[in-house]
């Protein structure tokens, strides 16, 4: 019997096999994208470890939106609202820090709170409507953002609000999205002479990269989160049989409606993520953050091999769809290129990834 | 022939000024194969999802083990273990076969704090089970889009035998299939009869009841026209009673006997 079985495995040949795997088309992308500017952008820095910094960073926040998105995605219902969450997010931290006074780690609580509850509403919204997602969540879209902008203006008569650095000194929360980890080891790298340090100025001896940001760190934890619980778990069996069929899923006793719920609030959730380390990172936060990235993350999810419709996808994979974006964003600026050529190039790669991706469903499922 | 396991008596149902139902009693025993004929529009669908749960009768008792129950959702049923095998509704195409054999039911297995999908145990049951019904998977992991109709049928009643179903209910699980896989489906219902599992096979094909059924209960127009037992039908006469008879004889007449 186990023979048999044995024998007829091999009948699956291994490209076929590597072909159904959902990551294929982001592994393959990544390898291309780097030895294109490993090729054009070699020599100009973009490799060296401040250029490397710069386009990690950049990764990493695509890839924090990408794995709420990626869930939601496979969980067959969308998010618009992402984008407006976090100039949302951001702004309702720095009135409550900077114009209110309150303790930044419990404007970030709030800021968390609102948005996981905001999610919250969009998930119930669709189940209990029964809309598209997609009508849903765009209304959101326009909710959060004219929101945004009233509450700024209303607070501060201004759609920036700065001064949120000085406010976070000493914060203990605030450096768990702001700061930066293991550098003493970059230090001593630095010392060691395997990585430049400033040979001039205030930071001489200093290492060009001080160490891991944690806006990095989050994304590799939301990464290693993401894929655990959707490959490993129960729960991420109910978020494929959710997007993959939902009647199906409701008629064998799959809680359907609280998997999409929770799964709004948890794209709500890394929304505020992204959107505290960016005010972190730039010690303002501005009513026009975010814009146009919840079509980044879906993107990024799609070139991953998530398909539109649910059920199929990886979270590996929407990581490596950030990962190209950041790269090609940044690689484009350090080739020297015109910048505004990156959205060309993310219009040509959504729809080539579309494409593979209907192919590759076609073959799984047997229609050809 | 045994007690009934489940017996539905004189079960109404009615949709508004629609009367779907108008009286319908039928039971079934374990073991046996009681095949529910109609052709479309005749109650079929309303009638096992009233067994089912998903409908509540207008009136009418419907007795589970002796007992008087009020299914309130289709949870109930399935908890009493009664399973229903919808056509198309069965299976995910998208996911392994073993995620959907488990959707719903996972086993978990504990390391440290947390817990996960046991996908060893998952497996090793999964390919189990399918072998017990006839099919030898290449490999758990495979979607069940690999799969061909009469397999994936085969995956969902071996899915409700593994999870405690006394009663089976199929609605139709053969009508979009080849001549092949239906008869391997025929003999998965064969094999699920033999573990003493009660089988309601919803058909309105007469040779796909004939070849397994142990009882024929007719339905027409939302009523019962009468049960008949194995070996005292002919297949023409079952087919007359289908259809309601005078129509379709003289159609049949026309047709040279094919229908």
């Amino acid at each position: 019997m186990a023979a048999s079985a044995d024998e007829r495995l091999k009948e699956v040949s291994r490209l076929r096999r590597a072909m159904i795997r959902p990551e294929l088309g982001a592994i393959s992308g990544a390898i291309l994208v780097f030895v294109f500017f490993l090729m054009v952008a070699g020599d100009s820095g973009m490799f060296a470890p401040q250029g490397i910094q710069n386009w990690t960073v950049v990764s990493a926040q695509f890839a924090i939106i990408a794995v709420g998105a990626c869930l939601l995605m496979i969980a067959g219902e969308f998010d618009l609202s992402v984008g407006s969450m976090i100039g949302f997010a951001g702004i309702v931290i720095a009135i409550l820090s900077v114009q209110w006074g309150w303790p930044v780690w419990l404007a970030i609580l709030v800021a968390f709170t609102v948005c996981i509850s905001l999610g919250a509403v969009n998930g119930f919204l669709v189940i209990k409507t029964g809309l598209p997602s997609f009508i849903v969540t765009l209304a959101f879209l326009y909710i959060l953002r004219g929101l945004t902008i009233w509450l700024s203006i209303l607070t501060t008569q201004k759609t920036v609000i700065g001064g949120v650095r000085k406010a976070a000194e000493g914060d203990w929360l605030a450096a768990l999205f702001g700061g930066k980890i293991l550098t003493g080891f970059f230090q001593w790298m630095g010392d060691q002479g395997w990585i430049e340090t400033f040979s001039r100025g205030a930071r001489a001896g200093q290492p060009v990269v001080e160490g891991v940001p944690m806006l990095v760190v989050w994304a590799l934890g939301l990464i290693v989160f993401g894929q655990v619980l959707l490959t490993k778990t129960r729960f991420g069996n109910w978020i494929f049989a959710a997007g993959g069929d939902a009647q199906a899923a409701r008629y064998v006793g799959v809680p359907v409606n609280r998997v999409k719920i929770l799964m709004f609030m948890f794209t709500a959730f890394c929304a505020c993520v992204f959107a505290t380390a960016q005010v972190m990172e730039f010690g303002s936060a501005a009513a026009d953050r975010g814009l146009l990235k919840e079509f980044e993350a879906i993107i990024s999810v799609v070139i991953g091999g998530a398909l539109l419709t649910g059920g199929y996808g990886s979270v590996v994979g929407a990581a490596l769809g950030a990962l190209i974006f950041g790269v090609v964003q940044q690689g484009l600026f350090f080739s020297g290129a015109e910048s505004s050529l990156f959205r060309v190039f993310l219009g040509t790669i959504l729809i080539l990834a579309v494409i593979l991706n209907t192919y590759i469903r076609r073959i799984i499922t047997g229609e050809r | 022939m045994t007690e009934p396991i489940i017996e539905m008596k004189n079960i109404e149902k009615h949709f508004g000024a629609v009367i779907a139902l108008g009286g319908v009693s039928f039971d079934v025993c374990p073991g046996e194969v009681h095949c529910l004929l109609g052709d479309n529009g005749a109650g079929k669908s309303t009638f096992i999802k009233t067994m089912a749960g998903v409908h509540k009768p207008t009136s009418g008792t419907i007795l589970f083990e002796g007992r008087e129950m009020n299914f309130e959702s289709p949870r109930d049923a399935m908890a009493a273990g009664i399973a229903t095998v919808y056509q198309d509704l069965a299976m995910i195409p998208l996911m392994s076969v073993t995620r959907n054999f488990w959707m719903g039911n996972e086993p978990l297995k504990k390391v440290g704090p947390f817990r996960f999908f046991d996908f060893e145990k998952a497996n090793a049951v999964t390919m189990k089970e399918m072998a017990r019904m006839g099919i030898n998977l290449r490999e758990p992991s495979q979607a069940v889009g690999t799969l061909s109709g009469g397999e994936r049928q085969t995956v969902a009643i071996a899915r409700a035998v593994y999870f405690g179903a006394k009663v089976l209910i199929l609605d139709e699980p053969t009508s979009a299939l080849g001549v092949r896989q239906t008869s391997n489906v025929l003999a998965t219902i064969d094999k699920v009869r033999k573990q003493g599992i009660a089988v309601v096979f919803i058909t309105h094909n007469v040779r796909h009841a004939l070849a397994v059924g142990d009882r024929f209960t007719v339905l027409n127009r939302g009523r019962t026209l009468g049960t008949a037992v194995r070996g005292e039908i002919t297949p023409e006469e079952l087919q007359d009673m289908m259809a309601g008879g005078q129509e379709l004889a003289t159609l049949e007449g026309s047709l040279g006997g094919t229908v």
